[in-house]
């Protein structure tokens, strides 16, 4: 049994009080936010709105202190080594850009090879796609076999990498994949690995320095935190060869008219204005998250993922992609309904107030190994319950009597 | 709203598509895609002497609402003149699939698919 306490927890999420009847099912795109989390951005700007790392007046050092804070925060929560460690950006994309730019463009050179999977989101495909380009290096691709779940004899592609670019739950299959396991060969093959943590770290305990990677990329909006606010975890030695990416304000520490010095770490990364109040409320979330607990959240959705296979699987023409065995893989299930197109699916879903998604999911080369133009994707997290896994079946069945499909 | 939408001639031609195929040597042609959706239209068309739609087919796939106005649009042009063509607004696909999708823009893009590669066709 799951030790959430799921109908208190939506409590929290104002959302639910104002849209009763929302089945929300589409976290894996954002999630809900809580309300001490938006209390979190507005005490922000109500209470100490200011620039943070310049003003020496009161409220600038509360909203520094503040912002560094929840560096800290990221920095237990992940298990990194250091603060120095953790760099704040916009979103996953723009942490994996950083890297191609900062990291990649650098080191990246004629004939070198770049090993990335088929099942990645198109900000862990693209970037790397565009720099075998420029540079023209390898770009190879590790395939999934029938269970969604990576082909374990491509892992020989590893050998002679320069950098593995690997995501850790997939956006699409939900496949949770071995990271620890990816990053010892591909470190043991020389390789810096990237790990795409986007999917992973709202849903399950992470600890960076014991997946060993060198980089860890993931978005606060999908974790409860605000939209605007992404990190990059490296580790500091590799952050130390990294170029910043975003020249500007703040990440310099000096400026003259013919060069210029970069800021210590993590600053150097960090041009510009930061988004203070996504980041102060990410803290909140963090805080929220805590709380819970991540083992307890992992064993929910668990439990709630494997409700969800078994009564989808019963329902007749229902296809069902990825891992079946829920501790194989996350709380994302992507399937698709015979007779009934995705797109009309997901209407039809939302006449009863059921939100999933329709579409590729940004994950289009996915999609064309599954020879499929599109699936619906349900994914959940700490405020969905069985109910709302009945109400989607409910729905898929409507959709069917209505295309009068068997 | 669904159920308004997934009225029985939508369904139908969902399932039994018009004009649906290839064409060889057509005067007039385009293909697009929506990427949010996978919704893909193809259209061909073929001119008479008096530069009017004489012939037309279509193939696609995607949703029930990309598919079905694809048919209804296609039908609805047979005999038309370029110009005709080139007039043609949102409002008409919109008096074809009757229902107003003005609330539901992501819907309103499937329903245009078909009408964006003719205009894309025409303007080749």
């Amino acid at each position: 049994m799951s030790n959430m306490n799921i109908d208190k927890i939506k409590e929290d999420f104002p959302i639910f009080k104002n849209n009763p009847t929302l089945v929300y099912l589409d976290s894996a795109a954002t999630s809900q936010r809580p309300q001490q989390v938006i209390d979190a951005v507005n005490e922000f700007y109500t209470n100490y709105n200011a620039n943070v790392h310049r003003g020496i007046y009161k409220i600038s050092e509360e909203a520094s202190e503040k912002f560094e804070n929840v560096r800290t925060k990221v920095r237990d929560f992940i298990s990194a080594k250091s603060e120095q460690e953790i760099i704040f950006t916009k979103n996953t994309t723009e942490s994996i850009n950083l890297v191609m730019r900062g990291w990649g463009e650098k080191n990246i050179k004629k004939g070198d090879k770049i090993v990335i999977s088929i099942m990645e989101h198109h900000s862990n495909f693209v970037p790397w796609q565009q720099l075998a380009k420029q540079k023209g290096a390898k770009l190879e691709i590790i395939d999934i076999n029938e269970e969604g779940e990576l082909k374990e004899s491509d892992f020989e592609k590893i050998k002679g990498a320069k950098l593995l670019a690997i995501t850790h739950v997939s956006n699409v299959l939900g496949t949770l994949n071995n990271v620890n396991k990816l990053c010892k060969l591909a470190h043991d093959a020389g390789a810096k690995v990237l790990v795409d943590g986007a999917q992973s770290i709202p849903h399950m305990q992470i600890d960076a320095s014991a997946i060993d990677c060198d980089f860890f990329a993931f978005s606060g909006h999908k974790m409860l935190g605000p939209t605007g606010v992404g990190i990059l975890y490296g580790k500091e030695q590799v952050l130390e060869e990294t170029d910043p990416f975003l020249y500007g304000g703040d990440m310099i520490s000096e400026v003259h008219v013919e060069e210029s010095k970069w800021n210590e770490l993590p600053f150097k990364f960090e041009s510009g204005t930061p988004p203070a109040s996504s980041v102060i409320g990410l803290g909140a979330a963090i805080d929220y998250l805590g709380k819970l607990g991540m083992e307890n959240i992992r064993k929910h959705e668990q439990i709630i993922t494997q409700y969800a296979l078994q009564k989808m699987t019963e329902i007749n023409g229902v296809n069902i992609f990825g891992p079946k065995n829920p501790e194989k893989r996350a709380g994302v299930i992507a399937f698709t309904v015979n007779g009934v197109h995705p797109h009309d699916l997901a209407s039809i879903l939302d006449e009863y107030n059921v939100a999933i998604r329709s579409g590729h999911h940004c994950a289009m080369p996915l999609h064309e190994r599954l020879a499929l133009p599109a699936s619906s994707r349900a994914s959940f997290y700490i405020y969905n319950d069985k109910k709302d896994v009945d109400k989607l079946c409910d729905g898929i069945k409507e959709a069917k009597k209505i295309f009068k499909v068997d | 709203m669904s159920s308004e939408i997934y009225q029985e001639f939508i369904l139908e031609l969902y399932k039994n598509p018009i004009n649906f195929g290839k064409m060889e040597n057509a005067d007039l042609h385009a293909e697009s895609f929506n990427p949010l959706c996978g919704d893909k239209v193809e259209i061909f068309v073929k001119l008479n002497g008096e530069k009017k739609v004489s012939e037309v087919k279509f193939i696609g796939s995607g949703c029930a609402i990309s598919q079905a106005s694809a048919s209804l649009l296609t039908e609805e042009i047979k005999g038309k003149t370029l110009d005709e063509l080139a007039k043609m607004q949102k409002e008409d696909i919109l008096q074809m699939i009757k229902v107003d999708l003005s609330k539901n823009p992501s819907r309103l893009k499937c329903a245009l698919l078909s009408l964006e590669v003719l205009k894309k066709s025409i303007s080749k």
